[in-house]
């Protein structure tokens, strides 16, 4: 594999859900979630994914990693198809693979102690490493987090929803993955512990190299992480390019009115933007 | 120490430091601070432990056995001096010792019964809840059959089987009472499983065998011990009705569903037969209920 | 004279862990077709302090100080007292439209009860009304979509919904809690834009209580900041956004990306303040 080669390539990946629609012979109409997806991402990269709720980029990000079951395509790592790997290759895939979820607290199991929450994916990958050295390392990935060691034998309603994410981002780091799906992962957190967050996570990703799939409704808080931003819409691809690209050139309509939409903290550059918008609307109307 | 590398040495001093650091409060930690603080469930544990320790350690100081004939003594008021604090039966053997006799079968067997219904129950409705889709739909179509088929049949099928045993009969009890269980702790899984953190588990890499026992099933005890703290008087009560069938616990052995029940043949004429075995049994029952009413509260399923 | 003009209120919770102090000292004036934001992070007290004004506080609540909405005291009034303005002259949109609306009832019949109970209007005139409202909060189809239930609209438009019922009796003031939180950015500024809109057809002043300082400029006169109960800054929103002087809001701002500026690394809050203000 050369140096530039992605460590992972997606291709045409389409995930269907079946709803039943009640008939009592199992009648059921086809959601189509997810279409024809297609990226690479490389190696110590961030690759933003935006979108409304209700496009299919959490689906998206699951079925990637086959959390959920993709109906079509294919999610290469490393040059080997996800989607096709045996249970055994998938366990060892875990490893390098994590996962940063939205609700900082419901991601934690509430009777389990930071120590082992974090520890857990150490036990589960390298079960030969002694009590003694989880701890130790566990310790040490804390201290990275800005998690004081002691508060190791804490449970997670002890802790704020900033540290609750902390622990969340120490046990995705702690088998040293190359890459980590963050699901909304600063959404759900007050705007002074988002900003701590969103540098701990820039700061970790400089000392590691880990590649970040960083998903998220809001493209101010992506085209500040990420180096390049791909606009879903109702389960599709309509933007992909570099950040800055697509927030000062976005090329479809659906990225124009969701740039447009971002609020700025700015009294005369908002009434600017409402005025864009309400030209958008106009058109938008003209237009139907 | 052979084998006891430097670095070993290290991590170790590393983790006694670690060891000092403060404890966490942990749920169940919390609860128990509210159920201390819930009085009348403090106040059921208290009277249940009494029951319990009385009725376990009282009868080897007792003049007389649970089977033993007084024959000076038949069908007598409770007499101080020949040692009949509770009278006695129409064969002369004392009540209080066959009331103590008595509620120690019916803890033993009703905690026999739980425990069994627990752990099948747990472990059943926590897989089937889990794996949810053709696994989920065969395993809980057989808890509706088994269901729909009258349970005294079971009994006598059991009775055939194990004979006249009463801890075997009670196990087999519990093999049935576990079908409740099994439907609230399924219902329970399956809103667990969404839950980010079962989540995270599975994005980690857990086997699933793991992701139950050691992220699911914890969560469950909340509602897993309130139901148990609920089941112990159901079980209570069925033990009453088979003994009444006589079915249940066998003479000279008696327990308190069968005192009551020969107790209340006699009420009228032999009253202490009667109120003993039944004080005993409604102040347990009632203690159970609002142990368990404590426990819903300290073991709140709201995330907290 | 100051449509709504509150002064030293305070509010307390009685919780197993002792008092908490939700809101201290919180004092502000709304005048009338003004809006004022309240803007803070969660646990600041932002909700909690509107809230009191309308007697919505839990039952381990207490709140203290002044209320007078148009001249009369209305804080820690009787229920039915508070009733009466609740339902007249002060309307309230929540951030989960479901909360105040019932799932189990059409639209047009939950319009058309507000209007023909505290207007008197006939069945017919009331369900025209409620059309009329519809439609003025852009609802596409509202005389068709009038008969729908809660359930069959889409977030936004629920909550366009409920803004067309809070309008309904023609409130002089709208509290505003975090009405597009759970919504899209893109719906978010739909209806923004159009409680901007609606203020200018209807005249009624706007509290608006969020989180996001975003949202706040371009659509409120005042804003005022607060932290743990207490008001950080109050002013003009102009001037606080040219010109923040408190740490706190500085912080704020500074804290969160935004689009029209790229900064390598986001500056976090710094909390300097609550040690200096307690050693003074």
């Amino acid at each position: 594999m050369s140096e530039n080669e992605p460590i992972l390539k997606v291709r045409n990946l389409s995930v269907h859900f079946n709803i039943p629609t009640g008939g009592i012979f199992g009648g059921h109409a086809v959601l189509k979630a997810v279409k024809d997806v297609s990226f690479d991402l490389h190696a110590g990269e961030t690759l933003g994914i935006v979108g409304e709720s209700g496009c299919g980029k959490s689906t998206l990000s699951r079925a990637i990693i086959r959390l959920i079951h993709a109906t079509g395509g294919e999610s290469m790592w490393m040059g080997k198809d996800i989607l096709k790997m045996s249970p055994k290759e998938l366990i060892a895939l875990r490893k390098d693979i994590q996962m940063i979820f939205q609700d900082p607290l419901a991601s934690l199991n509430p009777r389990m102690t930071a120590a082992q929450i974090i520890g857990e994916p150490l036990q589960i990958h390298y079960p030969e490493v002694s009590k003694a050295e989880r701890t130790a390392r566990v310790a040490e990935m804390m201290a990275k987090v800005g998690l004081t060691p002691e508060m190791i034998n804490k449970y997670p309603h002890e802790f704020s929803g900033g540290q609750c994410q902390r622990i969340g981002i120490a046990r995705a780091l702690i088998t040293r993955p190359k890459l980590i799906v963050c699901d909304e992962a600063v959404s759900a957190l007050d705007v002074s512990v988002q900003a701590q967050v969103i540098n701990l996570l820039m700061d970790l990703q400089k000392e590691f190299g880990v590649s970040l799939l960083f998903i998220a409704h809001d493209i101010a808080v992506v085209r500040h992480i990420a180096q390049r931003i791909m606009v879903l819409y109702f389960g599709e691809v309509v933007e992909i390019g570099e950040s800055e690209q697509v927030v000062m050139d976005p090329q479809h309509d659906y990225t124009k009115k969701l740039i447009a939409s971002v609020p700025v903290p700015d009294p005369k550059e908002e009434m600017r933007r409402r005025e864009v918008r309400r030209k958008l609307r106009r058109e938008a109307a003209a237009a139907a | 120490m052979a084998g006891l590398t430097s670095r070993d040495a290290i991590l170790t001093e590393y983790n006694q430091q670690l060891l000092n650091a403060p404890k966490g409060r942990s749920l169940a930690q919390d609860a128990v601070r509210r159920l201390v603080a819930n009085k009348a469930a403090v106040f059921s544990i208290f009277l249940l432990v009494t029951i319990l320790l009385v009725v376990f350690i009282a009868p080897y100081f007792l003049p007389w056995g649970y089977s033993q004939v007084d024959w000076a003594n038949i069908r007598k008021p409770p007499n101080f001096e020949a040692g009949h604090f509770m009278g006695t039966d129409q064969n002369g053997r004392d009540m209080l010792a066959r009331t103590m006799q008595g509620t120690q079968m019916s803890l033993v067997v009703a905690g026999v019964a739980t425990l069994v219904s627990v752990v099948i129950g747990v472990s059943y409705g926590a897989i089937a809840g889990y794996f949810g889709g053709r696994i989920d739909a065969v395993m809980m179509r057989f808890v509706d059959i088994m269901y729909a088929l009258p349970y005294i049949l079971f009994v006598i099928i059991l009775v055939v089987i194990f004979g006249r045993n009463p801890i075997l009969l009670f196990v087999g009890i519990g093999c049935l009472e576990w079908l409740t269980m099994a439907r609230i702790v399924r219902g329970q899984t399956l809103s667990l499983k969404e839950r980010e953190f079962v989540e995270a588990a599975r994005a980690s890499g857990a086997s699933p065998w793991s992701i139950i026992f050691r992220h699911i099933v914890p969560n469950l005890t909340g509602p897993v011990v309130i139901y148990a703290t609920l089941t112990i008087p159901e079980i209570i009560i069925t033990e009453s009705f088979l003994s009444y069938l006589g079915l249940g616990v066998q003479e000279p052995q008696t327990s308190l569903g069968t005192l009551i029940s020969q107790g209340s043949e006699v009420a009228v004429a032999l009253p202490w037969m009667l109120l003993g075995p039944a004080v005993i049994l409604v102040a347990m029952l009632i203690a159970f209920t609002y142990l368990g009413d404590g426990l819903r509260d300290a073991l709140d399923p709201k995330d907290r | 004279m100051a449509l709504l003009e509150v002064k030293n209120l305070s509010v307390e919770f009685q919780t197993n862990d002792g008092v908490v102090h939700a809101v201290r000292d919180l004092s502000y004036t709304l005048e009338k077709g003004k809006t004022l934001a309240i803007v803070g992070e969660s646990g600041s007290g932002k909700t909690q302090g509107a809230f009191a004004i309308m007697g919505l506080l839990p039952k381990n609540g207490r709140a203290a100080g002044s209320v007078m909405f148009d001249g009369k005291e209305i804080l820690n009034l009787p229920l039915k007292q508070i009733n009466q303005y609740r339902a007249e002259r002060i309307g309230i949109i929540f951030q989960d439209p479901m909360t105040s609306l019932n799932p189990y009832l059409r639209i047009s019949r939950q319009m058309t009860e507000v209007l023909e109970h505290h207007k008197g209007m006939s069945h017919s005139a009331a369900l025209a009304e409620s059309v009329r409202f519809l439609d003025a909060v852009r609802i596409p189809d509202a005389k068709n979509r009038v008969h729908m239930y809660p359930h069959e609209f889409s977030g936004g438009m629920r909550q366009r919904v409920m803004i067309a019922m809070s309008l309904l009796c023609g409130p002089e003031l709208l509290i505003a809690d975090e009405p597009t939180t759970a919504l899209d950015v893109t719906v978010q500024a739909e209806i923004i834009d159009l409680l901007v809109d609606l203020q200018e057809d209807f005249g009624a002043s706007i509290i608006l209580i969020t989180h996001d300082l975003g949202i706040v400029a371009g659509t409120c006169e005042d804003t005022l900041v607060m932290f743990d109960g207490r008001v950080m800054e109050y002013r003009k929103t102009e001037e606080l956004f040219a010109n923040p002087e408190h740490p706190y809001t500085q912080g704020l701002l500074a804290a969160v990306p935004r689009l029209d500026k790229k900064v390598e690394r986001l500056s976090t809050v710094s909390y300097d303040f609550m040690s200096q203000r307690g050693e003074a």
